[in-house]
């Protein structure tokens, strides 16, 4: 019974004089939590309870003395409590009507006692106790106000030794505790109910004027402000009324009824007095209750208005989502109240931020008029402030989406990162759920629901009760909303969890199945799910499924399937051997080749099958599971389910799989299982959900190429293609598109989506896609581009400028697919002068800075055709500042890649003589040299190119030489590959122009080594071979020469 | 969870009515292990007898069984032309047992009561025989229940379950369909038989249901607590007390309050 109530609600606009609390929302909201407060004052603080107040609270009662029973001494109008003072007094006096209470305790007992009237209580109690904390502990505690000072009071407090003080003590803190709360609590309901702001009233008002006017289409007959003058605040009401939170006033004319004379106020809409008699004023005072909005108001107020919304309810609700979506200062409402609902983590956080901002806002007293729209000024403050929260809200939850969508991406990117995951063992989706969210245990407080009370009874009586009476607690344990938290947590936090859990452990059938069904509901929490596991639920469900009944074990398996949704879990399933035995329940033994007529027992193995296949499903996101799995002669059994015709047993089916197949073995065992056939034929089915975990399994498993030609032989890739063109379903287009990449990998599949105008609808998708999608449709283009043909239609669809808009993203997966298109886009002189216009090559150089290896080896890829095929290449190069000292730098790297694709762009750089000469100047030719002693083909190769071509300047072939660079290329001519020989033969040729040099090499072998590549097919091989072979031979001749004469 | 059990009756508690199974415990085994051979016969109908006459009583009907659960003697004074046909009138009238399976039950009735009727003697199991068989063979502990499981097969309320009183509540008890369960659990649940199972006919019900503590002021008040949970899931109508149709509506919701009121029909793991 704090303080709060005197800043916080809502008295009416007549004056603090009558004192009567307006029938609010808030208002509402505000008693029922000091309800449950006093309510559970008795059990949580028995002690507390008896103090006796220093005053009595009085009010009068609308309860009559027949009412109260035991415990009390009743007559015609009089009730004494049996429990007294120290001085005798009875704690409780009703003399009716008035009312005296003197302790928490008969407070709480009251409470229960007028049941239904409860609200009407507490209610005139408040507002006959305005002070009710000076009534419960004196005047000296009136201070309390003062938040600032409050902790020296309670310092006095401590110095007294007196046992009632302690209590007292006690007793201040519980209320301030409360009043902290229902302050916390009323700005959360503040946020949830008044959404209206000046802007998005007068929008509203606005767009119901399009609407209105004559005729029987319109929604309204008219709609006018009382007021023409608009204050600078946006609002229409005299500063005087604004006060009170009300923006305007407006008279609404609907077709069926007189003008309502209608209040918009910070609070929400409603009916007020009307004009008064002189037209100029308005009679203010509420007339009915209040509505969230000026809409809903009218389709309360008027069914013409609610038929001819219906008729134009389309284009209306278009309209106003217009109008809302730029509005961003507008609450979304909706978003606001989902996003209460889903309480994670990050939410918790943002409630904290309020909070905080709440525990500002009181220091610096802003407080009042922050929830009462006290005066103008502080109005906007106020405003603010709520906007601020609002705002909160909104990071906390793209906070949480971004965290999906890169989860999402991880997803999709598993296959790239193979090695790592071999060290984790599990896949990535796992890190969703690996993040311990804080286990919140709800406060001992007093925002306990009254769910929670009557969940606590029913676990009691689970506690004591016999088989009946516990499948009776059971059943009626189930209609509560075990979807909502507080429900989840109450069970929880009444040591539900336990008995629910050992029940299971007994042997009466009907317990589990009442446990199970609702264990099932409640794990779909992420907490309870890692307390079910601490409980031990575990090994006891595994157990279970060896029941022989089969609803116990559908129940026990869809339950191990909510659980096992964390790697901890995972490992307890496979430990007690539940893999197994989940195995086992796929074994379903029905032909599944006639599936027209189930019997209802077969109908019930196959539900059997499909639990187990779900909570397969869950357990295959750890590496360990799969290996179980797979050991448990688990594939085979799926891939015969996977021929059902049953679509809610393939989606589960189709996902174990989908997940199994990073797993090497399975990918081979899905290739030769005739599994993709099944899979392209489910990709037609009319299931989205089906669809998507089908084209993902392909997805995974197309890296290989015999299963991409599957893929086509089965037709797969007309689904595909049809596929992309619905982009409503963002995961399922990304595993269509991520299914497409890894398809087009081969040449033969690029043929038909070319035929399927695949390639068109992909480039369609480069704008306004979510990153996982961007990332494989990129991908696609990057192999499809590998064709000329496709190059050109990715220009003439206009796909160059997206795919250059690409290049400045963050994304490293995409980064690296869009240079690699960029790249084969420029290899075609017309795309590239695009390309060069749109300033691309400048974005690709700018991508060597990336800090990630696999950008930075793509960009330079992608500069290579960029620098050859541009125009002025070396002007263009030059331009960029710092440049090539930047791409000369990154000869320093020590990944390959890397190494091998700056290499290239360094042969290509360096064919313009200025831009060699400064290269030379950074000097190229040493970092060149240090890298010459690699086993690597690729760099040997580039590295060879490169070296070749910064011979051509200046005493580089002498510092080459210098730099021990030629030993090492004569060893890359024992290599196996041919590009190495032409390349190294090249650089031999060049290096061969300096004696020194045909001497190491000669020293090397290199002339015998040579000597055989003058027999190779290639010409370019040839030729410099021969032409290298004829430089030491000149120069041995002019030694012998130089020796003998 | 340590080792301490939660409940009290984790394992199937003592059973309420000892008393009468003490009293009959004489006949039981042989029996009652020939009822198992029919509870635990799958749901599969058993293959018809060979031709063959086996025995020195020239009955071909002996099925092959499973040797550990021993046949079910020959009815003591039955003559096999009158078994046949009583065989015959009952299978007609019972929609889930074959007639090899009536002619077993048939037998294993005789056996029970150890004779058969002669001109005009009626005999059949009395009250206290038939609860035993309840508790023994299908689990059953509650005293109440069991009585009412009694009136329930005993259709022409004559103190005793006759032969055909005998196939029709086990064709029930063992095969009965949804349907037919909820007629029985609910003619078994009200008590007085006037169509309504009220507030205080659940609350007789579910006396013994609550552990007592002895702290609670109320020994009552959480039985009373619990009738009226129960009618808050289950009283559709509002009405204070339970209508066929209510009842029907409920279970067919939630199959769990098929025996709301006690345990009136064989406990499954014993048909496992």
């Amino acid at each position: 019974m704090g303080l709060a109530l005197a800043k916080l609600a809502q008295w009416t606009a007549a004056g603090h004089g009558a004192g009567t609390l307006e029938i609010t929302p808030l208002n509402e909201a505000i008693l029922k939590e000091i309800i449950t407060f006093v309510e559970s004052f008795i059990y949580k603080y028995p002690q507390e309870a008896k103090f006796v107040f220093v005053e009595p609270l009085e009010w009068n009662t609308s309860l009559a003395p027949s009412e109260f029973e035991s415990g009390y001494v009743v007559s015609e109008t009089t009730v004494k409590s049996e429990e007294v003072d120290k001085n005798g007094q009875p704690l409780l006096f009703l003399s009716v009507p008035q009312i005296k209470i003197r302790s928490f305790g008969q407070l709480s007992r009251l409470l229960f006692i007028a049941k239904t009237a409860k609200l009407k209580e507490a209610q005139a109690c408040v507002e006959a106790n305005r002070d009710p904390i000076v009534k419960i502990l004196g005047s000296d505690y009136n201070t309390m106000k003062e938040d600032s000072i409050a902790l020296n009071i309670l310092d006095k407090i401590t110095r007294d030794d007196d046992p009632e003080r302690e209590i007292k003590k006690k007793i201040a803190m519980l209320l301030k505790q409360l009043d902290q709360h229902l302050l916390n609590h009323s700005l959360k309901h503040i946020s949830l109910e008044i959404s209206l702001n000046p802007m998005t009233v007068k929008k509203d008002i606005e767009l119901l004027k399009r609407f209105s006017g004559k005729g029987d289409q319109t929604v309204l007959e008219s709609i006018e402000y009382t007021s023409d003058y608009e204050f600078s605040n946006g609002c229409r009401a005299p500063p005087w009324r604004q006060i009170h939170g009300e923006m305007c006033y407006v008279l609404v004319k609907p077709h069926d009824g007189e003008t309502l004379c209608v209040t918009c106020s910070a609070g929400g809409v409603f009916l007020n007095g009307g004009k008064t008699d002189d037209e100029e004023d308005i009679n203010y005072e509420r007339k009915g209750s209040i509505y969230k909005d000026l809409v809903t108001f009218l389709r309360e107020k008027s069914p013409q208005f609610l038929e001819n919304m219906s008729k134009q309810g389309i284009s209306f609700n278009e309209e106003q989502q217009k109008e809302k979506d730029p509005l961003s200062e507008a609450p979304k409402k909706d978003e606001a109240a989902a996003f209460h609902k889903d309480i994670s983590g990050s939410d918790k956080r943002s409630l904290e931020k309020n909070q905080i901002n709440f525990g500002r806002n009181q220091m610096t007293k802003r407080l009042e008029p922050s929830l009462n729209w006290k005066t103008t000024v502080n109005y906007k403050q106020s405003k603010g402030s709520v906007k601020e929260i609002q705002e909160d809200k909104h990071t906390g939850k793209l906070e949480k989406t971004r965290l999906s969508v890169s989860l999402g991406r991880a997803q999709l990117r598993r296959k790239s990162a193979e090695k790592i995951e071999e060290i984790i063992s599990d896949s990535s989706s796992e890190s969703e759920e690996d993040e311990e969210p804080p286990d919140h245990r709800q406060e001992a407080n007093a925002d306990l629901p009254s769910e929670y009370w009557q969940i606590q009874k029913l676990v009691k009586y689970l506690k004591g009760g016999n088989q009946t009476a516990t499948v009776i607690a059971l059943c009626s344990m189930r209609d509560f909303n075990l979807a909502q938290e507080t429900c989840q947590l109450a069970i929880r936090d009444v040591g539900g969890l336990e008995v629910l859990i050992n029940l299971l452990e007994t042997d009466e059938v009907k317990c589990k199945i009442g446990s199970l069904k609702i264990l099932k509901e409640i794990s779909h929490n992420p907490q309870i799910r890692r307390n079910i596991v601490d409980l031990g639920g575990l090994p006891i469900m595994v157990n279970i499924l060896d029941s022989p009944h089969k609803s116990l074990k559908c129940l026990a398996a869809e339950t191990i399937a909510n659980v096992a949704k964390f790697t901890r879990a995972r490992r307890v399933v496979r430990q007690y051997g539940g893999i197994t035995k989940l195995v086992a329940l796929l074994d379903c033994a029905h032909d599944s080749t006639e599936p027209a007529q189930l019997s209802l027992y077969e109908a019930r193995d196959v539900e059997v099958a499909r639990c187990g296949a779900l909570a397969l499903w869950s357990c295959s996101k750890s590496h360990a599971n799969k290996e179980a799995m797979r050991k448990a002669g688990g594939f085979p059994l799926l891939a015969q389910l996977l021929k059902t015709p049953h679509e809610n047993m393939l989606i589960p089916v189709v996902g174990t799989l989908q997940e199994c197949a990073s797993e090497e073995n399975y990918r081979a065992a899905i290739k030769a299982g005739r599994i993709i056939e099944s899979l392209v034929k489910n990709l037609s089915s009319q299931n989205e959900q089906l669809q998507e975990h089908c084209a993902m399994a392909i997805y995974q498993c197309a890296e290989d190429e015999e299963t991409r030609d599957l893929v086509r032989l089965h037709g797969g890739l007309k689904p595909l293609a049809s596929l992309l063109n619905k982009t409503d379903n963002k995961e399922r287009l990304a595993a269509v598109t991520g299914a497409i990449w890894k398809c087009s990998i081969s040449k033969e599949n690029v043929t038909k989506f070319r035929e399927y105008k695949a390639i068109e609808t992909l480039v369609g998708l480069l704008t306004d896609q979510p990153e996982e999608v961007l990332v494989n449709v990129v991908g696609a283009l990057g192999e499809c581009c590998q064709e000329l043909e496709n190059r050109v239609i990715i220009r003439k669809c206009g796909g160059i400028q997206p795919l250059v808009n690409l290049l400045v993203g963050i994304n490293q997966a995409l980064l690296v697919n869009v240079t690699k298109v960029v790249g084969a886009c420029a290899v075609e002189p017309e795309s590239m002068m695009i390309i060069d216009r749109l300033d691309g090559v400048r974005l690709l150089w700018s991508l060597l800075k990336n800090p990630h290896p696999d950008v930075k080896a793509s960009a330079a890829w992608a500069l290579c055709p960029c620098i050859e095929n541009a125009k002025d290449a070396g002007e263009m190069v030059r331009s960029f500042v710092g440049g090539l000292e930047l791409i000369v730098n990154l000869l320093k790297s020590d990944n390959k890649e890397v190494l091998a694709s700056v290499c290239a762009a360094i042969t290509n750089i360096a064919k313009d003589r200025e831009n060699l000469a400064v290269i030379t100047d950074h000097g190229v030719v040493p970092l060149l040299s240090k890298l010459a002693n690699t086993n690597n083909n690729k760099l040997r190769h580039h590295l060879a190119e490169a070296i070749s071509r910064c011979c051509m300047w200046g005493r580089n072939r002498v510092a080459f030489g210098e730099h021990k660079a030629v030993a090492p290329l004569v060893r890359y001519l024992k290599s196996s590959d041919t590009n190495v020989h032409r390349a190294t033969a090249q650089a031999l040729y060049q290096l061969s122009e300096d004696a020194d040099n045909c001497i190491t090499m000669h020293e090397n072998g290199a002339v015998k080594l040579l000597l055989d590549m003058v027999g190779s097919p290639d010409q370019d091989l040839q030729e410099a071979a021969a032409g290298c072979i004829s430089n030491i031979r000149r120069l041995a001749l002019a030694t012998e020469k130089a020796r003998y004469t | 969870m340590g080792g301490a059990r939660l409940l009290p009756w984790s394992r199937r508690g003592q059973p309420g009515s000892q008393s009468a199974a003490g009293r009959a415990v004489v006949m039981a085994t042989p029996s009652v292990r020939a009822a198992h051979a029919l509870v635990d016969g799958d749901l599969t109908p058993l293959p018809q007898p060979q031709g063959s006459r086996a025995s020195r009583e020239g009955l071909g009907s002996r099925a092959p069984r499973d040797p550990r659960r021993g046949p079910i003697p020959w009815a003591p004074g039955m003559n096999r032309k009158k078994l046949q046909k009583l065989t015959d009138t009952l299978t007609k009238n019972c929609k889930h047992f074959n007639k090899f399976e009536v002619n077993c039950l048939i037998r294993l009735f005789y056996n029970l009561v150890g004779g058969v009727e002669r001109q005009g003697l009626i005999i059949g199991l009395d009250r206290n025989a038939f609860r035993n068989i309840l508790h023994v063979t299908f689990g059953m502990t509650d005293d109440m229940i069991m009585d009412r499981v009694f009136r329930a097969f005993d259709k022409d309320n004559d103190g005793c379950v006759n032969v055909s009183e005998w196939v029709h509540g086990l064709s029930l008890f063992l095969r009965g369909s949804l349907e037919e369960k909820m007629k029985y659990c609910f003619e078994v649940f009200d008590l007085n038989g006037d169509g309504f199972i009220s507030k205080e006919e659940m609350f007789h019900m579910l006396k013994n249901s609550l552990l007592k503590q002895p702290t609670e002021e109320d020994p009552d008040e959480g039985i009373k607590d619990l009738v009226e949970i129960t009618l808050k899931k289950m009283d559709h109508d509002h009405d204070g007390k339970l209508s066929f149709a209510d009842y029907e509506l409920a279970v067919r919701k939630e199959t769990l309050l098929l025996e709301a009121f006690g345990p009136c029909l064989p406990d499954p793991k014993v048909l496992m």
